[in-house]
């Protein structure tokens, strides 16, 4: 019987079954962030350990970080403290630091895989649950607690459990309009936000082989956000193509020799799975949310739902959800007006990204009365689209360009949300409270979704606005 | 660490669905390195308004003040990886969830600083909800050898992994000095498998 990527990639890297039955796992790339590791460095030190192997270890800062000005001490002397501290730990550590002055600084989830830092095979944490995003090439990548990021430090292991694995195919082809991220949306609508609880979830198919790296990332990114902590797709030639000459990646000889080690990792054509689902490409709308989780959502161009087409158990969450979000049952989607419109993130905060919204965004202008930002995933993302004219687009439609970070994702900046406004947003959570006003309301989008609304004033579907597919 | 066996106390009851750890620490409050004063930021949006004054929230109830058990209903702790959410929770006071399920990032999290995290069938959570609504002052005691819940004239199954019970019986739920005694063999796999920041190895990097 065939193996899964995942159950390879796990034997590969246990170390040890301890006695409680859980097994011991090697990570290969460990990642960190000012927001969750500084209390892990402390606990460290109250142990009286060090880093095991501080060349596994990298560091970068992105959810504190102010997109506007970047001089510093910062504005808010909780974030100057919070970089402060990482620096300290970073140097004391020896640990590689991807800070604001090194040309290389972005969300973490960003920087990973440009720098080539994210390979097949390898086991990738962070304290940060959005780590699945690195499944994208065929890695074991996942969240960790802050207690977690202290194992890692000291030890270079975790104590995990082995997940079971479900297979998502998504087969057939997509329709004009229709993106990556419209695909995790359904699939989490599909699912449920509890669906993956215990999983890995494989995507495959025919839509997710011809995907780029970008899109694929952008899948894999919102795993979590369907309940799987572990997401990946298996690597191929997009996956190579992608990685090659990348600073981090093998070179010469070597290179070819991990190509085809990384090529052996791909799940045999008879692996056995736990659960498998398919899901045809053709029934995926433009989808955006319309309540306080990601699985709360409906095509672009439907209504909002009624609570009593919900089943009983469902009802008051529906109900308390539309509460929230000021919204009546049954009216148009695109009635929704858009007070900020958010282009970013780790889960779409990429050139592609990017670059896609801008080939129809160049000669629209933003509706008067919203606000609309863009933050690059990552400096080496904003260098390029300058450098292709695509930030001049988007500066010209009227969109804030500005320095990348974590930003409106979640607020932990100066770029939030005021009292109740309406933000529409390529990031992964629609949570209440999430974009920094504990009353602001969040629709999650694609970016192009986002944009077509940034220029309509409201939730508006991209097809119409930019003429796609008519 | 000392073995935990069995908790004893009030509960208070947290209705909802999903509730995501924005939730029951907004990000915010993840603006500290330390956790020490996180147990005033527990469920903060939803305790206060925006001027600070009490809303209406079971942790602001008198009735519900000095509980060590929290009732929670299906999805508890979806979202971020934050540990703040159950750092949270613990230094606020309590000792154990009981629920239906938790995210697993969140139920990891709590496991490893000792919050111990059951789950109960779905139709004995709607008898607890009622039960401590109706008596705040009721005694539950959760038995983690016997593997179940007294409340009220009722003993009711709970359920944890078999991993994560035997972690808490042997006061092993903190893996940190398990995982440190195999540093041997991790050096060897440290030496073996590829790494992009080793010198020598393929990458290297800058």
């Amino acid at each position: 019987m065939g193996k899964t990527l995942y159950e390879k990639v796990f034997d590969a890297h246990a170390v040890r079954t301890l006695p409680d039955g859980r097994t011991q796992l090697f990570i290969d790339v460990h990642l960190i962030h000012e927001v969750t590791s500084p209390q892990a460095f402390a606990m460290l030190k109250e142990r009286g350990l060090n880093v095991a192997f501080p060349h596994r270890t990298f560091a970068t800062v992105d959810h504190i970080v102010p997109t506007d000005r970047r001089e510093e001490p910062f504005s808010d002397p909780l974030a100057q403290e919070m970089l402060d501290a990482l620096r300290q730990n970073v140097k004391e550590h020896g640990i590689t630091f991807f800070d604001l002055k090194s040309g290389r600084q972005g969300i973490v989830h960003v920087i990973g895989p440009e720098l080539g830092l994210t390979q097949p095979g390898f086991t990738i944490v962070c304290g940060d649950s959005h780590t699945s995003t690195h499944g994208a090439f065929g890695a074991v990548a996942f969240g960790i607690g802050t207690t977690q990021v202290r194992d890692v430090l000291a030890t270079q292991t975790l104590a995990v459990e082995k997940l079971k694995v479900r297979r998502i195919d998504v087969n057939g082809r997509l329709l004009p309009g229709v993106t990556a991220k419209d695909v995790i949306l359904h699939i989490i609508r599909t699912l449920g936000v509890k669906g993956g609880i215990g999983y890995a979830y494989e995507y495959g198919g025919k839509v997710i082989e011809q995907m780029s790296m970008e899109e694929r990332m952008t899948i894999a990114n919102m795993s979590i956000e369907g309940g799987a902590r572990v997401g990946y797709m298996n690597p191929d030639e997009t996956t190579f193509a992608y990685l090659k000459g990348r600073p981090y990646v093998p070179k010469g000889e070597d290179w070819e020799r991990a190509v085809a080690e990384w090529k052996a990792l791909a799940s045999d054509p008879d692996a056995e799975y736990d659960d498998r689902v398919e899901i045809q490409g053709e029934t995926i709308p433009p989808t955006v949310t319309w309540g306080v989780h990601p699985g709360q959502s409906a095509p672009v161009d439907g209504r909002v739902p009624d609570p009593a087409d919900f089943p009983e158990s469902e009802r008051a969450q529906v109900e308390d959800a539309l509460r929230y979000m000021k919204l009546k049952p049954g009216m148009p989607l695109k009635d929704v007006k858009v007070d900020v419109a958010f282009i970013g993130s780790c889960t779409n905060g990429r050139l592609t990204d990017l670059r896609e919204v801008a080939k129809y965004l160049a000669g629209k202008k933003v509706a008067k009365g919203v606000r609309a930002l863009v933050v690059p995933g990552s400096q080496l993302v904003a260098e390029a689209a300058e450098r292709e004219g695509i930030a001049d687009v988007f500066r010209q439609a009227g969109f804030e360009w500005r320095a990348p970070g974590c930003s409106m994702c979640l607020a932990m900046n100066p770029d939030r949300l005021v009292g109740d406004e309406l933000a529409i947003s390529s990031s992964n959570r629609n949570y209440k409270g999430r974009q920094g006003s504990p009353t602001g309301r969040t629709v999650l989008a694609s970016p192009l979704t986002v944009a077509a609304s940034a220029v309509a004033g409201h939730i508006a579907d991209p097809r119409e606005v930019f003429g796609i597919g008519g | 660490m000392p073995p935990i066996k069995k908790i004893q106390g009030r509960a208070v009851p947290i209705r909802g669905r999903d509730i995501d750890t924005d939730r029951i620490v907004p990000a915010r409050f993840l603006k500290t390195v330390t956790f020490e004063k996180l147990g005033d930021a527990l469920f903060y949006d939803e305790r206060f308004d925006e001027a600070g004054n009490p809303k209406d929230h079971p942790l602001n109830d008198p009735r519900f003040a000095g509980a060590s058990i929290m009732l929670v209903e299906a999805g508890f702790g979806s979202g971020s990886s934050r540990e703040h959410a159950p750092q949270a929770i613990k230094r606020a006071g309590f000792k154990a969830l009981i629920g239906e399920s938790f995210a697993e990032i969140f139920f990891n999290n709590a496991t490893q600083i000792g919050l111990v995290a059951v789950t109960v069938a779905p139709e004995d959570l709607g008898y607890l909800f009622a039960l401590v609504e109706q008596n705040p002052e009721v005694e539950l005691v959760l038995d983690l050898e016997k593997m179940e819940l007294l409340a009220g004239d009722r003993a009711i199954p709970v359920f944890l992994p078999e991993a994560v019970r035997e972690a808490f019986l042997t006061g092993r739920y903190d893996p940190l000095d398990l995982l440190l005694e195999a540093m041997d063999q991790i050096r060897a796999l440290d030496a073996r498998r590829a790494g992009p920041g080793k010198k020598g190895t393929y990458g290297g990097g800058r």
